[in-house]
């Protein structure tokens, strides 16, 4: 069975080298000092080795089963549910107004982290239950927020997002799900839901279900959706449990991964539904649902490839085959271990600069979500907005790209499901695609945000990137080997923002084309960003006698391997955005 | 009409209920971390991470999960230099309620018979708040490894001392008692107790719980009771650190290997009787002095 170590030393080298969040100046960091930082993140390491991650493959072979309505989630999920709310550990960065502990999303991030490593289908129950808390937060009525927030805040009951139908995914104006509104203000919800992840199951006493449906009045495309809270269970003045409302699970899907969480097929029939925010103003509300959403599926994407990587490495030195090409490393053995192989060391190296990049990313985007959330900081909100494409569809396509590539070290060995690296696999495979396909991310990106309020936010990020360069140019070791790469991306995507900028009106299918590009060269001009800082953060701790030295060193040889080898391909992703869209879309249809 | 009396407004302070129980922990480097030096011997222990004394954590959860039962508190006390509050703070993050830290460069230096007099001054100034009912310590430390701190303290104090407890098979609040298993060579002894008594843990008698959220925030934000020598109610500080203690380190030496080698012998026999006999003979015949001081002996 794979294993799983969660990697707090790497995180406490984020937190407090990199990112130095005491002195950050960001209200609820001061009280986060290495040590308190250090205890959270061991104590979640803590249940996920020891409750979450001997779940994962016994959950991924049971799987969730639908009988009489009613979905039975696999064996131990129920238990280990009732460890994760015993610990508190739903309501680490949620409203204390409403039972929550108030700590920083960026501490939610960190142990969000290591919670999906150990076993993403079950960390989903309470994930989609965050986000739905979030809406609430944002745009619930006092008495909703009242009514609703304490018991999901302690995953007494837990939440859900309902946006597809089963003819509508991406484009939500084809929406057939109705509202109608009642006498008493409530409205009557009907239609279908499908893909509706946690929407039926047995670990909570009630599910709050987010549902967006047309309401009269709104007219035609996504300007007349609504969104709508609809309780599986209604909910009495005094808090207690009501009525079945009319929402069934008609079905559960036969999926390539995350078999232990439920993802149902939703029937509403007349449910009953209260309006969440205001009247056909419902895409809006789901957005705030959405960017948090986005954030957290790209922190998927790497904390799976992060399973995935302990576990190739722990193959890799174990496995003996073959003998080093400069001599055998292990003499008295009958061969040498895998990781003695140059090609095996390349994934290795691939694997580890990926995802210690990714995380530094995804620890600094949730910092300018703090930054924005507790100080109101609009330049910090416009930079994440901006890089939540990024970070959803960088992450995930390369998160996946790892979890295969730790698959292949162990040969044809992770292709047998009971080693676990397959689940990987499949598991990953799903962050590509939910909470807006990565081609609809490179949409997002080149279409609504590289644009948005005249380009500044684009171009603070380029600023960022400048001024860090030229605040370490002195420095000749780092010049060569992590700012002038770094300088060189840099100019590539400002280049190839120049090209969507002026082709957007003229030329918008050659535009377009390229979108995926520009996506992919953002975030490795993002993960090359972080690798320098890092390489900075790590040469000081070192020169500063703080820290572990071989680690440190491990670290600055690791972004070298990211600088030299990954880097670089912002030159391709800027080539092909050169060519257009010509070749793209010259064929007709009939000629594929 | 009669004056007020004041008093008599103020409700009576409840009187306190269940146990109250301190667990005297120690902060150790991390020996799965340290590394020998190789001229001189000495553990190198710059950048060791430092923990909870393991066996420490055995004595915390029997604690915890006696008030979890019984209600009241549990206090974890320690002595050591002034960052040894990590290792409460830690303790406080598990779910202790209170923590005390004794510091005082007087206590440096101090072996087992000072730092037992150190402890025994704070729980005694801890026992005038509220009397305590369980002192808990681990078995032994894991740099000391003597095993004598515990059996010191119940000495000083004149607690029944209940060493090597593998489980508590039963606590009585009202009759102020307690029955403990306690392992011994080639059995388990059941033992009944008064309270207030002295309990060291064994190993691997429970699992420390993992923490939740809302102890760990406790615990950051929680005062950590620092004393002094004199705010422990230590009356001599002569008794203290190394003045106190009569243990003097004379060598600190890694053993060096024998320069003879060890020889595998080999004999038959069928059965496990026959097989030790042919061994003992083949000794004996090896070395006749060795059978004669060995039947002297045996007579």
């Amino acid at each position: 069975m794979p294993a799983y170590t969660a990697p707090i030393r790497d995180m406490q080298f984020l937190l407090h080298e990199v990112l130095n969040i005491a002195t950050a100046g960001v209200p609820g960091y001061d009280e986060l000092e290495p040590d308190f930082t250090g205890a959270v993140l061991e104590a979640a390491g803590k249940v996920a080795s020891e409750v979450l991650a001997p779940l994962n493959r016994s959950g991924d072979a049971e799987g969730c089963r639908l009988e009489n309505g009613i979905v039975r989630t696999p064996k131990g999920f129920k238990a280990a549910f009732a460890a994760m709310k015993e610990g508190g550990w739903t309501a680490l960065d949620s409203d204390p107004e409403f039972g929550g502990q108030g700590m920083p999303y960026l501490m939610g991030t960190a142990v969000g982290e290591i919670f999906v490593s150990a076993n993403m289908a079950f960390n989903m129950y309470q994930g989609l239950t965050h986000g739905a808390v979030s809406a609430i937060e944002a745009h619930g009525s006092p008495e909703q927020k009242a009514t609703y927030l304490p018991p999901m805040i302690a995953c007494d009951w837990t939440g859900t997002m309902n946006l597809t139908e089963p003819h509508c995914g991406t484009d939500l104006g084809l929406m057939r799900t109705r509202a109608e509104p009642q006498p008493d203000g409530s409205y009557r919800i009907t239609g279908e839901k499908i893909f509706i992840s946690a929407g039926e199951h047995d670990l909570a006493e009630n599910i709050i279900h987010l549902v967006l449906a047309k309401a009269p009045g709104g007219g035609e495309g996504t300007r007349g959706v609504s969104l709508f809270i609809v309780p599986k269970f209604l909910v009495n003045p005094d808090g207690s449990l009501g009525p079945r409302n009319a929402v069934s699970a008609g079905k559960i899907e036969h999926k390539m991964g995350i078999h232990g969480n439920a993802t149902c097929v939703m029937n509403y029939d007349g449910a009953t539904g209260y309006l969440l925010g205001d009247l056909h103003k419902g895409m809006r509300a789901m957005f705030t649902m959405m960017n948090e959403a986005r954030l957290g599926v790209g922190l998927q994407g790497y904390a799976v490839a992060e399973a995935a990587y302990q576990n190739a490495v722990i193959y890799a030195k174990d496995r003996l085959q073959g003998r080093a090409v400069t001599g055998a490393a292990n003499p008295t053995g009958p061969a040498d271990p895998l990781i003695v192989h140059p090609d095996i060391r390349r994934t290795l190296m691939d694997q580890k600069s990926f995802v210690e990049g990714a995380r530094a990313f995804t620890f600094w985007g949730a910092s300018l979500i703090d930054r924005s959330r507790r100080q109101g900081d609009a330049g910090a909100e416009a930079l994440i907005s901006l890089l939540t494409p990024v970070l959803k569809g960088f992450l995930t396509d390369k998160g996946f790209e790892t979890a295969v590539s730790a698959q292949q070290v162990w040969g044809g060995h992770g292709y047998i499901e009971d080693n676990g690296m397959a689940q990987f696999v499949r598991d990953a495979r799903i962050a590509m695609i939910y909470e807006g396909a990565n081609g609809v991310q490179a949409l997002d990106l080149v279409g609504r945000k590289l644009a948005a309020d005249g380009g500044k936010p684009v171009m603070a990020f380029f600023d960022l990137v400048k001024s860090f360069v030229k605040e370490h140019e002195a420095d000749a070791g780092l010049k060569a080997e992590f700012l002038g790469p770094l300088k060189a991306a840099s100019k590539d995507l400002q280049a190839a923002a120049m090209i969507f900028l002026e082709k957007a009106a003229t030329d918008p299918n050659g535009a377009l084309s390229g979108a995926s590009d520009f996506l992919h060269m953002f975030g490795h001009t993002c993960l090359g960003l972080m690798w320098a800082q890092m390489a900075v953060a790590a040469q000081t701790a070192l020169t500063e006698g703080r820290g572990d030295p071989a680690f440190l060193n491990a670290k600055i040889v690791t972004g070298r391997h990211y600088m030299a080898r990954h880097l670089p391909a912002t030159a391709l992703h800027l080539a092909r955005i050169q060519a257009g869209g010509d070749t793209v879309m010259a064929l007709a249809p009939e000629a594929f | 009409m009669d004056e007020p009396i004041i008093e008599a407004l103020e409700p009576p302070k409840p009187a306190p209920t269940g146990l109250n129980i301190v667990v005297c922990i120690k902060q150790v480097p991390d020996s799965a971390q340290i590394r020998v030096h190789p001229v001189t011997n000495t553990i190198m222990r710059q950048g060791v991470p430092t923990i909870i004394n393991p066996y420490d954590l055995f004595a915390l959860e029997e604690a915890l999960r006696l008030r979890d039962e019984y209600g009241g508190q549990v206090t974890v006390l320690s002595m050591g230099p002034p960052m040894a509050e990590d290792a409460l703070r830690r303790a406080l993050g598990l779910g202790a309620d209170k923590a005390v830290l004794i510091t005082d460069r007087r206590f440096a230096g101090s072996d087992t018979l000072a730092t037992s007099f150190a402890l025994t001054a704070a729980l005694t100034t801890l026992a005038e708040e509220r009397p305590i009912d369980i002192v808990f310590t681990g078995k032994q430390t894991i740099d000391g490894d003597t095993a004598q701190v515990g059996p010191g303290i119940a000495r000083r104090m004149g607690l029944n001392q209940l060493t090597y407890v593998s489980a508590i098979d039963s606590l009585d609040l009202a009759a102020q008692g307690i029955v403990v298993r306690r392992r011994s060579e080639g059995g388990v002894q059941v033992l009944r107790s008064k309270l207030p008594c002295l309990i060291t843990m064994l190993e691997d008698t429970n699992t420390i719980r993992r923490g939740t959220v809302q102890d760990l925030l406790r615990a950051a934000r929680a005062d950590v009771t620092v004393w002094s020598a004199e705010q422990a109610g230590v009356e001599d500080p002569m008794k203290c650190g190394l003045r106190g203690s009569p243990t003097v380190v004379k060598r600190v030496f890694a053993p060096s290997p024998r320069a003879e080698k060890a020889e595998m012998v080999t004999v038959e026999g069928k059965t496990p009787a026959q097989i030790g006999d042919a061994l003992i003979d083949l000794l004996f015949a090896r070395d006749p002095k060795l059978e004669a001081v060995v039947t002297a002996a045996a007579r």
